[in-house]
């Protein structure tokens, strides 16, 4: 073996066991014999949906399964040495000293009962690496590198006390601490916000190319992956499909899985003239109960019957907030919202069923939006009853009806949920707001929650039923992919106001207020190199920071 | 589906007591007020477990005995599970003054000890059967309001119980087709330790005299009957505190079977 090889996993196979609902629970195979090298200060970025199995494979490089999870065959050598099989001292020494792990939600991974300096060097201080005063100049020094305000201080506040991006950056510098030989990122910036997500990205790079550590960066966008990661293995149900530099896989994709997943999101859609608007929102200001703080500012937007209006902006912007507000949730406190030329009643009890029908909404988590005790025909044939009132096979028909259009086909209605996959349960959804006939359909981050190639097929069901059944859209997102691919008009917003509001073709050209111009220019590309441009780019700090 | 022993357990104690219950009449060799023997015998073969304190059969008490227990047990958990989990459920759904006058309603009711209303209730009005069941009804939905209100708030913020309003759904739909099926799982495990603890509240009130009048008879009135007979030696009060002991054993045997197959449907893993 080489002497700069750090790890190499041969004919690596994992398997679990899963508890499916009302069966006996049985052995399922995650990972199939896949073979992997890394050499010492180099970075390796894992790609593909969920279930590929990027997630196990980074874990197994400690030696570690997740509940239920066992590395059942194969090899893997760190350091020259076998540990698939070691025992649990060797494993205790080796994790946190040589390989350390950085996971997606911070928030969830840090003790909120301890000061933030305390876990960051809580490793180096329980394998003896260091004595404390060392082990906090070393922190205090990766807090300066990895961009974080107040270096010196920030460690003596608590994990609720910073921002998110913040606190990612806080779990980078536990992770290299020790010193380790490996760290494995596991998606460290998809739970944060376009903007912030390029200050962590920028913070991980260069920390990772100052501190000459090798990394496992698993992340389900190759497009973030593509500005750390010096080689990329594609993932899919386990095996592998691809490896290869950064920038032949980017540019010229050999398997035709990965050449979906580079371009995804081709979408292209012919901007829709003006026309008089279906919905009318005017000066709408809303605050929550009980706070004395507007959540939404003097909003004023249209949207033509058939068109699509987006909706964009980071977490707290108010997106949200807006839909609650035009479906009754929040009553505003001043402003008035015009639909179909009458107006809605500013809270829910004040719709007429007329009212209800014709706005229907679907939920990012489509998990959650739907009954788990319910049929598929339950869940679509509910507002056909209740709306319409049909009832027996004619209402059966006309479910089967509305699967047909969702593209599901037969056999569908006698499931429940948790048989449908992410993308079927989200068409369910789209089917339940259909059945309803409405003329508006509120999408709430509708596709942010599934991998990018089932989130295309949605965005495209989505595209045909508009042009088929002429409804509106109100698209709430944060990726301004989407908003290209789908929108006629776009609202930015920024704090609780509209700060630039539009044509799309209008929006998205220059020139830019400072917000759009950032939250533009966040969005990651297929690019090597685009990272460093960006960087230099920017007029105005994110939101995060 | 492999039921675990200790379950299979329960099940068959708490079959065999439901069926002594009910076929009591043909069961029992002799009447509940029959005395047939002499005072304190011993077991034979005419009196299997001997007599009590006047000389009646103690099998033929403890079987008419375990009807009226679980009887009356029974209905008073039937009654304080629909109104608890109903005012529960409505007052997570409906929130606002509803909630928060239901929630302090019981809040009243459970600061003093529900023996000590049942036992001044019971003073005040004669205690026929009617009359138990509902005072013991009424205090032990205090105890399925909270647990009821606790589930369905935490199901009340879904999302698809926010579609249901959107789509304009009344609050019985919401209650019944929402709530309830997602809300059932814990609500019958609780139905099983419910149930004991009527059990044991029956038994106490007629150990203090308060519970069943003669003729009739359950367990708690045979403990306080033939309590004299544990000076004596006699066996005859240890019979029906067994009788307590063994079908709360059982139920909870089945009720802990039933929460844990529940929890591992939520992704547990499966015993």
């Amino acid at each position: 073996m080489a002497d700069d090889t750090l790890l190499a996993m041969k004919g690596l196979v994992i398997e679990a066991t899963s508890y499916p609902p009302g069966e006996p629970p049985k052995n399922v195979t995650l990972v199939h014999g896949v073979d992997l090298t890394l050499k010492r200060g180099k970075v390796l970025g894992l790609i593909g949906e969920s279930g590929a199995g990027k997630s196990t494979i980074g874990l197994s490089a400690m030696s570690f399964g997740r509940g239920g999870v066992r590395l059942t065959g194969g090899t893997i050598h760190l350091n020259g040495r076998e540990i698939r099989l070691a025992d649990a001292k060797a494993l205790r020494s080796l994790r946190g000293r040589e390989v350390t792990y950085v996971s997606q939600s911070a928030i969830a991974s840090f003790n909120p009962a301890k000061q933030i300096m305390e876990q960051v060097i809580e490793t180096s201080l329980s394998h003896g690496l260091m004595q404390k005063p060392e082990a906090e100049a070393r922190a205090r020094a990766l807090f300066r590198k990895l961009g974080l305000p107040n270096p010196d201080t920030i460690g003596s506040r608590y994990p609720h006390q910073v921002s998110g991006g913040q606190l990612q950056r806080c779990m980078t510098a536990m992770a290299l601490c020790p010193k380790p030989d490996l760290v494995i990122f596991d998606e460290p910036t998809t739970a944060l916000d376009v903007t912030t997500q390029i200050d962590v990205l920028a913070a991980i790079k260069e920390a990772i190319r100052d501190t000459q550590v090798a990394a496992l960066y698993i992340t389900h966008d190759l497009a973030v992956v593509a500005q750390v990661a010096d080689e990329i293995m594609v993932l899919r149900h386990g095996r592998m499909v691809e490896l290869g530099e950064t920038g032949q896989i980017i540019t010229a994709p050999r398997e035709d899985y990965t050449k979906a997943l580079v371009s995804v999101r081709g979408i292209e859609h012919q901007e829709k003239p003006p026309s008089a608007p279906i919905l009318q929102v005017q000066n709408v200001t809303a605050r929550y109960r009980g706070t004395n703080f507007d959540v939404l500012k003097n909003i004023s937007v249209e949207l033509p019957p058939g068109q699509t209006l987006a909706v964009v902006g980071e977490s707290g912007s108010g997106k949200s907030t807006l839909a609650r507000a035009i479906t009754g949730l929040l009553p505003p406190t001043s402003g008035r919202m015009v639909f179909n030329g009458r107006t809605l009643s500013p809270n829910l009890a004040g719709r007429t069923k007329d009212d209800l029908r014709e706005i229907q909404m679907i939920y990012q988590m489509a998990d959650t939006a739907m009954n788990p005790r319910q049929t598929v025909g339950t869940i679509i044939g509910r507002p056909l009853e209740f709306y319409f009132g049909l009832k027996g096979a004619e209402r059966d028909r006309r479910v089967q009806d509305l699967l047909d259009h969702i593209e599901m086909g037969k056999g569908f209605a006698d499931r429940y949920p948790a048989e449908l996959s992410g993308g079927q349960k989200q068409r369910v959804c789209i089917a339940r707001a259909l059945a309803a006939n409405p003329k508006l359909i509120i999408c709430d981050e509708v596709t942010s929650a599934l991998d990018p190639l089932v989130a295309d097929g949605i965005l495209k069901l989505l595209l045909n039923l508009q042009a088929e059944a002429n409804v509106a859209y109100l698209f709430i997102t944060h990726d301004l992919a989407t908003v290209r691919a789908i929108s006629d008009k776009i609202a930015v917003m920024f704090k609780g106001a509209v700060v630039r509001y539009g044509q799309k073709s209008d929006v998205l050209e220059p020139p830019f207020d400072d917000y759009t111009d950032l939250l533009l220019s966040s969005v990651p590309e297929m690019e090597v190199g685009w990272l460093e441009k960006v960087i230099a780019h920017r007029k105005m700090e994110s939101a995060g920071n | 589906m492999r039921i675990p022993i200790s379950a299979l357990i329960g099940l068959t104690l708490t079959g065999m007591f439901l069926f002594v219950a009910i076929f009591a009449q043909w069961l029992a060799p002799y009447a509940v007020g029959d005395s047939s023997g002499a005072q304190w015998e011993g077991m034979s073969a005419t009196h299997w477990l001997g007599t009590d304190t006047i000389g009646r059969d103690i099998l033929s008490r403890l079987i008419f005995g375990a009807q009226i227990t679980i009887f009356v047990a029974l209905a008073s958990s039937i009654l304080s599970f629909s109104l608890g989990a109903f005012l529960g459920f409505t007052a997570a759904v409906q929130g606002g003054w509803i909630d928060q006058g239901l929630s302090r309603l019981v809040d009243l009711v459970m600061a003093v000890p529900s023996l000590i209303i049942a036992l001044v209730v019971l003073t005040i009005m004669s205690p026929n059967l009617i009359v138990l069941i509902l005072i013991m009804g009424l205090l032990d939905s205090t105890r399925v309001f909270r647990l009821s209100r606790a589930v369905a708030a935490d199901i009340a913020v879904m999302d698809y119980v926010e579609a249901a309003r959107l789509r304009g759904e009344k609050g019985t739909w919401v209650i019944f087709r929402e709530i309830l099926p997602n809300a059932l799982s814990p609500l019958v495990a609780e139905f099983g330790l419910r149930f004991i603890f009527a059990v044991l509240f029956i038994s106490t009130l007629s150990f203090l005299g308060l519970g069943i009048q003669p003729p009739l008879t359950d367990w708690g009135g045979m403990l306080q009957e033939n309590k004299i007979g544990i000076t004596q030696g006699k066996s005859a009060a240890l019979l029906p505190a067994f009788a307590i002991l063994s079908l709360a054993i059982s139920v909870n045997l089945v009720a802990d079977w039933i929460l844990t197959r529940t929890s591992s449907l939520k992704g547990g893993r499966g015993g």
